[in-house]
Order: C-alpha cells, then structure tokens, then sequence
C-alpha cells in the first residue's frame, strides 16, 4: 500500500516535469501545425545552457532559466522565419519540414556531444538533495519544485492563450487561418510569436529537467515519444488536456518502474500513443 | 544492375584491400537503407524515423537465430525441435530472407495500426517504436540484453575451390542486397504501383476519391521498406562481431537514412544512390581522417542545408540545369 500510493505520487510529480515538456509541443504541433519533432533536442540545450549558468555563477537553475526565456523566444522566432520561407510557403512542410526538425534534433545532440562530451551533467541547488515526508509518503523537493514551477508555467500559458488579445489571436491562427487573413492580421506574425513562445517553455523545461536528473545530450530522444504520446492523448493543443494526460502518463509509467523495473517505462508512452491514435484519435480535450 | 554489382565486386577483389571491404560494406549498406527508406518516403511522401528499428530488427534476428543455431541441442526440443535442427546453422543469406519476412511484418502492423490517420502520425509512432523496441531488446537477455553479443564467424569459407575471405563474402552478399533494392525501386517505380505511391504523394485526399486503395498502396510501401531495411541488418552481427542495443538502434542510420535520399533526389532511384554513395564515402573518409562525431555533424547539417535550399535534391539541381541549358 505504502508502495503503492508512493509511485502514485511520484508519477503525479514527474508527471507534471512532463506538463512542461508537452507545453511547447502542444503550441507547436497541436495548435500551428508544425510538427517540431526537434522540440526535445533544445530541451537538452536548455539544460546545458542552465547547466553553464548555474556551475559559472552559482545562480538557481530555475532563475537561469527564465533569464534564458528571451533568448529561446528569439531563436524559435528564427527558426519559424526560416521554416516559413523554405517550407510553408512553398506548401512542403509534410516531408521536408520533418526532415528539416529532424535535422535540427541531430545537430543540436550532435554538437552538444562535441562541446561536452557525453558525460552526465547536473546542477547545485539548495533543493535538491531534501525530502519532505508526509506520512509515508516521500516527496523528494527536486522533483516537487519542477512539477510545481511547471504547473505554474503551465497555467500562466493557458491564462494568456484565454485573456490576452495575442493569446487569443494564436488561438484563431489554430482554427482558422484564412479567417484571420480576412480580418486584416498577419498571420505569419501570430505564428512567429506562438512559435517564439514554444521555444521559451523549452529554456524552462531544460532546467526541470536538469534538476530532476544529470543530463546527457541524448536524453532528449526519450522525450519524444513520451511528449508526443501526451499532447496526442491530451487533445491536439488542449493545454489542460495535456496536464491531465502527462500526470496519467507519470502514473503508469511510475508504476511500470515500480512494479516490473524501470528499464520497461520507455515502452509505456508508446503503448499510450498507439492506443489513443487506434481508439481516440481526438485525445481526452479534444474538439 | 546485376551486372554492375559484378562489376564492382571485381574491381574490389582486383584492389585486394581489407579496408576497402570493410568501408565498402557500410556504404552499400546505406545504398540498400536508403533506397529502402525512400520507398515509402521519397514514393509516398511519408516519413519513417525508424530505420534503426528496422535495421535492428534483422540485426536481432540473426542474433537469435545463430545463437539457436550454435546450441541447437539445447534450443529446440520435442518432434519440432528435431525436425527444424538439421536446417541450423543458418547461412546469412536465409538468415537476410528471415529478417526481412520478420521486418516485413512488423512493418506492415505497424502501418496498419497508423497509416489511417495523417502521415504525421506515422512518423512520430516510428520515431516512439525505435525506443521503445530498443526497450525490448535490452530487456531481452536471450539476445545479451544491455550487455550485448559476441556472434563468432569464420575467418573464410570455401567458394568453388578457392577460398574466400569472410569479409568479402559479406560484401557480396550486401552488394547483391543492393543490387536487389535498386531492382524493386526501379520497378516500382514503372509500374501501376509507383504511379499510385505518386498519387498518394501529391494529393492523398484526392487520390483517395479517384478510387485509389491508398491504405493498401501505403501498406505495401511500408512492408517492402520494412523489409528491406530489416535484410541490410541482417548480415551485420557477423560484420561487426559484437552487438549492443546503443549502437545497433544508433540515430545514425535514421539520419542517414533520410539525408542520403533528400540530398540526392526522393522522385528517382538515383537519388537515394548518389545520395548514400557520397554521404557514405564522406564518412569513411571522414571518420578515418577527422571524427565520427563531426562527420555526423556534416550530415545533420548537410540535411538541414539541402532541404531549405534544395528541396529536390542534386538530382533535381542536375535536371533544372539541364532544362535551363535547353532554354537558353
């Protein structure tokens, strides 16, 4: 029992590390349809980038983090002008946009393999180390921290996709493009800045990461499947959807790891991605 | 295109070099992945991430399959068991026709299970089935597991009188794997099947309504890319000698697999070709010279480079030439 409502908890926790990753993805793939499979890879640059602050400085690695958010706001602005020009507009993004992220992914794990090496890197902060215990329930703060930070990260987006004239406006890009055209908007802009903010969620999502567990370049290929697997489950760019589905996800795989070894939990998001996609394509909140 | 392997493997025995077996091998072994990728990729337009699963998927059945064969005794018991020993061992060109049934039907689930839905869904499940099969294998301690296998090959084998070295006998073997996958692209390619892969390619919706079968056009795609993938692995635990998990489900072979036929031409079986004979090349050349790391570096960003500027590919850069020359 004890052991039981532990991977409880601890899915929930990591479960909510997985909100953060999916939150990029969501924005990306489910609501601008640009299928950024290279989304993990800078994740990963994320973390070495927090990694670099946090052993030069000494700063909080979250902190780092969200000085970080401009800069991957501009980098995923670039990245979208060239995908623009070179794939949407042309109308090939289907097969050479995916090569093209693909090719992304592999430079970005490539040349982090190149500059670090592929050893395990990891950061110092006063919070990871200590466990709350509640009863006997363990909640270690390295991942309470990152699952709380994210929740909030998570939130504070849906709060602006809802209220705010920009939010709202990505969400039309979503529905209609075309419509939005009519209005008199640009819809490459919206897209631009949607774009822009898929990245910054990585920067953030890299110092969960890094504080949840030392990092290495190739990690972020784990991530893939898993964080597709959630936004699918979710409901293509329902950010709540993708919360519920990333906790359900973090209990599975959690008691996967419990109950039959921790070398298993790669295959359950897999499991959950053909199963939606043959029983639910539309995902939990989907429309 | 037979006649041309010949003509090669002539050369190279006239060269008498280890080393260029040895180099020569992974390259056909990327003209066989490639032009096996671009069936369903360049042909139909949808992207599989997961070579490395299909590659390793022959790699693993050889595996399994010759440790049954260097144990049968233990391995196959009963009426059945008796009945099956005397086939074992295995030569590698049955163990290349298993691994590509094998890849073959994994293949074709796997399209069945993802191909009704838009192709970008394909490609993520590829992606997720590469770990999650690298997830199998290293809890599979039948095949070594994390750890790996040795798999022990002679050092020759007698061939008509003379004998021939191990090495180069792989070589021949994968050379006739790529003279064979040249074959069926180039076939597919004349045939009532490519022009429906091509109608797939540029407008499923509407090929759909012409009255095409496209789910079972895709489906046939996926199960000979699937094959042909899971025959070019099949050969490679005697090559190498020892394989393990990390290196077998390797993203080098995915990446490869895709800039290999986006930089030379997806319409043609030329492209994948050229494509796998120069990137190939570089990289041997490469990886002796500079680093492994930094020639995969190359490829990435050789990728990237090709599909933002040249999204056909040298092939189409040679025939925009040549179409610009006939119009002065």
């Amino acid at each position: 029992m004890d052991l039981l409502i532990n991977a409880i908890v601890a899915g929930l926790l990591i479960g909510g590390f997985y909100a953060a990753v999916t939150a990029g993805i969501s924005i990306s793939f489910g609501m601008l349809d640009i299928v950024n499979i290279a989304h993990p890879g800078f994740i990963i640059l994320g973390s070495y980038i927090v990694y670099i602050i946090n052993a030069t400085t000494g700063a909080d690695p979250v902190a780092a983090a969200i000085v970080m958010l401009p800069v991957f706001y501009l980098l995923g602005m670039g990245i979208y002008l060239v995908y623009y020009a070179a794939f949407e507009r042309r109308g090939q993004e289907a097969l050479r946009g995916l090569a093209f992220f693909f090719g992304l992914l592999f430079i970005t794990e490539v040349g982090l393999i190149l500059v670090f090496g592929v050893d395990y890197r990891y950061v110092e902060a006063r919070y990871i180390g200590p466990t709350w215990r509640i009863g006997f329930v363990d909640l270690p703060l390295r991942m309470l921290v990152p699952c709380v930070v994210s929740l909030l990260m998570v939130l504070g987006l849906q709060l602006f996709l809802m209220k705010s004239f920009i939010g709202r406006a990505i969400q039309a890009v979503a529905q209609d493009q075309l419509a939005l055209q009519l209005l008199a908007a640009d819809p490459t802009r919206i897209k631009r800045m949607a774009f822009g903010i898929s990245m910054a969620t990585a920067a953030l999502a890299g110092a969960f990461l890094i504080i949840i567990q030392p990092v290495e370049p190739s990690v972020g290929r784990e991530y893939i499947g898993r964080a597709f697997a959630i936004c699918v489950l979710g409901g293509m760019g329902s950010l709540p959807g993708a919360v519920i589905a990333a906790m359900l996800l973090g209990v599975v795989e959690s008691f996967t790891a419990t109950f039959y070894g921790p070398s298993w939990a790669p295959a359950v998001s897999f499991g959950f991605l053909l199963a939606t996609l043959a029983v639910r394509p539309a995902g939990i909140l989907g429309r | 295109m037979l006649a041309a392997g010949a003509g090669v493997f002539a050369l190279a025995l006239a060269i008498r070099s280890d080393y260029l077996f040895f180099a020569g091998y992974v390259v056909l072994q990327f003209i066989v992945l490639a032009t096996a990728w671009n069936i369903l990729g360049g042909y139909c337009g949808y992207v599989n991430f997961g070579t490395a699963a299909f590659f390793a998927i022959g790699t693993y059945t050889t595996v399994a399959l010759h440790k049954i064969g260097t144990n049968s005794g233990r391995y196959l018991s009963g009426t059945l068991g008796e009945l099956l020993q005397p086939l074992f061992p295995l030569s590698v060109l049955t163990l290349v026709i298993l691994s590509g049934a094998v890849a073959g039907v994994i293949g074709l689930g796997m399209g069945y299970l993802t191909l009704r839905l838009r192709g970008v869904f394909f490609a993520i499940a590829t992606l997720a089935m590469a770990v999650v099969l690298q997830t199998l294998v290293i809890n599979w301690d039948f095949v070594g597991g994390s750890r790996g296998a040795y798999i022990i090959r002679d050092e020759s084998l007698p061939v008509v009188g003379f004998k021939l070295g191990y090495v180069q006998y792989l070589f021949a073997i994968m050379l006739l794997l790529a003279a064979v996958a040249i074959s069926v692209a180039r076939l597919i390619e004349g045939s009532r099947l490519g022009y429906g892969f091509a109608t797939i390619r540029d407008d499923e919706m509407a090929a759909e309504a012409a009255g095409v079968p496209t789910l079972r056009l895709k489906l046939i795609a996926t199960t000979i890319s699937g094959a042909l993938m899971g025959m070019a692995g099949a050969p490679y635990p005697y090559y190498i000698g020892y394989v393990e998990p990390a290196g077998t489900f390797g993203l080098q072979y995915a990446v490869n697999s895709i800039a290999m036929p986006m930089i030379g031409g997806t319409t043609s079986w030329a492209g994948p070709l050229i494509g796998a004979v120069l990137l190939g090349s570089m990289q041997q050349i490469a990886t002796v010279t500079i680093s492994s790391a930094v020639n995969l570096l190359l490829v990435g960003v050789l990728l990237v480079v090709f599909v933002v500027i040249a999204p056909n590919g040298i092939m189409g850069l040679v025939l925009d030439w040549q179409h610009a020359r006939r119009k002065p």
